[in-house]
């Protein structure tokens, strides 16, 4: 190594040590949000994740069953030792809510599990025996349906603390018997759909505030600051009423009596009054309502930062106006157009009220179902499940706009 | 008149006003040559950028017309006058490669391919960015980002190149030495510029002529000898160039030249600009080199006490009381002996041929 090389590993080790000693110092500044973000943010999304996998009802309740049933090839008949193992682990359950969490747990698995559990349980306990026939005997003297193989085939696939079924069954997928992975029935498929139609009025809503907003904020970027603020307020006023409010407010405004319907009949251009609620352009009006300014924002602000002298200058180098604009404006805009799509796009996924209160039945978003899960089905692992799906679509989403940032800085 | 001699552009009777009531250019009348390197030279607010802009198409003149050889322009789109044009913020499309900001106005153009890319490493060549076609704009310095644009307005062979102050961004260093470069370019390719400048060395340092502003209005055209040697009003003689003037009223009128009775009681002659009569308020202007320093009164000379002398290497500035109203400032060559000292009691001489009397 020669002199001139020592000389620049010595400045390249200068430079890293430097570079830690920045880094050391900017985790010390930033040492108590990341404490709020770990317990507001990271142990709840963890959490969530958690649920999303976790299976514990039947491996807690039927330890024995499950140790019995290992190894059985999940067609022919279980071996003996399983119907003496259940009646044991059913005995050792000692409060009724302990078998009904069981017997709700394996009825989303099949139907009709859960009276065959309660009956059994209410019905034990047996006389006491050793003979593994006799106990069979009792068991089927109680119901005999545990004698048909698919109470024995639920018990046996749940037999693990984790379970990937509920995040299969968030995209229509679910375990066959034997585990292979399969699509469910098409009639019985819901999630993709309503997980593309999420998508969908997401996309659209985010299509249409870029069309809305882009020219508003160009306006307010050839303003003087004082102009282009007192009407950046006017954007802002959603911000600061009540979502319920002005959900309200749409209802009165879209209904087939109110103020649209009216003026257009009154300018006589419809005959019947449309249908602007509870259907999807009703919730497409409110969303994009709601939304316009997460798209204003981002574009004022890079458009406010971009001097009038581009498009002149590229004017003066011949091009048409227009052409200018479109060659030399848009481009130096696209970060305010990827930060505001991303921004409203994945707002918009997460949507709940607004379909909620304005959609029909076909309008309902990913948001909707997760709210069904977790208050009228109490299936806490399908709603996880379903949020875990949203949040993957959502950093999914985020890390093509990083990878985009990356290859094209304009967009940083 | 034969095309050589008729003006590439002419302003006729131009004004302009953006709130319609006060005007930011008034009647303009000015004729740009073919080939040379005129500058709009004037105070802030004194109408240059707006003259300039009404010029590239940016604005509309409120009445009058300009004339591109000849041929009324002001109702032309500036897309399509051909001007090469640069900003002070050079204004480099911050999305585009160096090159391809370059290559540009030929693409609007639609100039074919192969040729495009040998004018484009062309132009880089000639502002001595050669192998920068690659970087970006925000890699480079300032005086590169000047070059580029530079390259990028001339790239297209303009009718005329249009520059409003290019070179304000810039420190002092590298502005002169980019004024040298602009000078060069501009004897090299023969192209007509029209630069705007707030900087009286700067216009004097580059300028075939120089247009003097001052609120809206012209003031003078000129050659840079003759404007500093024969300013056309007291506002030129003050504004280009330092300036001793001293306030009087005429005492007698003579053929080309006036007696001036000043207000500390002395009396001066020198060359009468424009008219006046005798009793008119006027001031009498000279330029501080052309003011000697004597220990004996002689005639045209007025008496005065040296208040403080700076030495600039060259020369030292000597600053002289007439009395409590009126100071005059001298600059003395360091050749021309040592200076009086501070207090002592000198007098200043004004050779009339240099004093010029302003009514
Ligand atoms: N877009 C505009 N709207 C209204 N008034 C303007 C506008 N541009 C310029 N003015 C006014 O017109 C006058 C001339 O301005 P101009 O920009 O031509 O001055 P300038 O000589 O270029 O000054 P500077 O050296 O400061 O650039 C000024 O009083 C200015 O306030
Ligand atoms: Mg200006």
């Amino acid at each position: 190594m020669t002199a001139a090389d020592a000389g620049i590993e010595n400045m390249r080790s200068a430079l890293r040590r430097d570079a830690r000693r920045r880094t050391a110092a900017a985790l010390l500044l930033t040492l108590p949000l990341l404490a709020f973000l770990l317990f507001t943010f990271i142990v709840p999304i963890g959490a969530l994740l958690l649920r999303a996998v976790d299976n514990p009802e039947i491996a807690r309740a039927l330890p024995g069953t499950i140790a019995a049933l290992r190894g059985w090839d999940r067609e022919s008949r279980p071996p003996a030792a399983a119907y003496a193992a259940i009646v044991a682990d059913l005995q050792a359950l000692r409060e009724q809510s302990d078998a009904g969490t069981l017997a709700r747990r394996l009825n989303t698995e099949v139907g009709g599990a859960r009276s065959l559990v309660m009956n059994t349980w209410r019905a034990l306990p047996l006389p006491a025996t050793t003979d593994a026939a006799q106990v069979h005997a009792q068991l089927i003297g109680i119901d005999p349906r545990w004698d048909e193989p698919w109470i024995w085939q639920a018990i046996a696939k749940n037999g693990s603390r984790l379970t990937p079924d509920y995040l299969l069954a968030a995209v229509d997928l679910r375990r066959t018997v034997e585990g292979s992975v399969e699509s469910v029935d098409a009639d019985r498929s819901a999630f993709r759909r309503i997980l593309m139609r999420t998508f969908s009025i997401a996309a659209i809503v985010t299509v249409l505030c870029l069309l809305l907003a882009y020219p508003l904020a160009w306006w307010l970027s050839t303003m003087t600051a004082r102009r282009a603020n007192a009407l950046l307020i006017v954007v802002l006023v959603p911000f600061w009423t009540s979502i319920l409010v002005r959900m309200a407010a749409w209802i009165v405004l879209l209904q087939s009596g109110g103020i649209v319907n009216q003026s257009l009949a009154a300018a006589g251009l419809i005959d019947r009054p449309l249908a602007l609620l509870f259907n999807r352009t009703g919730v497409v009006i409110a969303m994009v309502h709601i939304l316009l300014p997460f798209m204003v924002l981002p574009l004022y602000s890079v458009m406010k930062g971009i001097p009038r002298d581009y498009v002149r200058a590229a004017v003066s180098l011949g091009s048409h106006p227009l052409a200018a604009f479109v060659r030399v404006y848009v481009p130096q805009t696209y970060a305010g157009v990827a930060a505001g799509s991303l921004l409203v796009f994945i707002l918009g996924i997460g949507y709940y009220v607004t379909p909620a209160l304005l959609g029909g039945p076909e309008d309902q978003m990913l948001s909707y179902s997760v709210a069904q899960y977790a208050n009228v089905h109490l299936d806490w692992g399908m709603a996880c499940a379903l949020g875990g799906v949203l949040l993957t679509a959502t950093l999914l989403l985020y890390a093509i706009y990083r990878r985009l940032a990356r290859m094209e800085p304009a967009l940083a | 008149m034969n095309i050589a001699e008729s003006p590439l552009v002419r302003f006729s009777g131009v004004h302009k006003s953006y709130d319609g009531s006060t005007l930011a250019v008034r009647a303009l009348d000015l004729d740009v040559r073919r080939g040379e390197f005129l500058t709009l030279l004037g105070p802030s607010g004194s109408g240059k950028t707006t003259t300039l802009m009404m010029l590239a198409g940016f604005e509309t003149p409120s009445g009058g017309e300009i004339l591109f050889d000849g041929k009324p322009i002001t109702r032309t789109p500036p897309h399509r006058r051909n001007f090469g044009m640069v900003f002070q913020n050079y204004a480099l499309f911050p999305h585009l490669t160096v090159g391809d900001n370059v290559a540009y106005p030929l693409t609007v153009r639609r100039v074919a391919a192969h040729e495009r890319a040998s004018r484009v490493a062309a132009a880089l060549e000639m502002v001595r960015l050669g192998g920068m076609a690659a970087r970006r704009p925000d890699q480079l310095s300032g005086g590169q980002r000047q070059r580029v644009a530079l390259a990028r307005a001339l790239v297209f062979d303009p009718a005329i190149v249009l520059m409003d102050e290019p070179l304000g961004a810039l420190d002092k260093q590298l502005r002169e030495h980019m004024q040298m470069e602009l000078k060069d370019l501009h004897r090299r390719l023969g192209v007509t510029f029209v630069y705007v400048t707030h900087d009286q060395s700067e216009a004097l340092a580059l300028s075939d002529r120089v247009a003097v502003f001052n609120d809206g209005a012209l003031q003078q055209v000129d050659t840079a000898d003759r404007l500093y040697e024969e300013p056309a009003n007291r506002f030129v003689a003050g504004f280009v160039g330092d300036n001793t003037a001293l306030d009087g009223r005429i005492a007698a009128v003579q053929p080309e030249f006036a007696e001036v009775a000043l207000d500390c009681n002395a009396t001066l002659r020198g060359r009468l600009v424009g008219s006046a009569v005798s009793g008119a308020a006027v001031q009498v202007a000279i330029r501080p080199e052309r003011i000697a320093l004597r220990d004996t009164t002689r005639p045209n000379s007025i008496g005065a006490t040296v208040e403080d002398i700076v030495y600039l290497g060259d020369h030292v500035r000597v600053r002289c009381i007439v009395d409590e109203k009126t100071t005059a400032v001298v600059k003395q060559p360091i050749a021309a002996g040592p200076p009086p000292a501070i207090g002592a009691r000198t007098h200043l001489e004004f050779p009339a041929e240099h004093v010029r009397i302003y009514a």
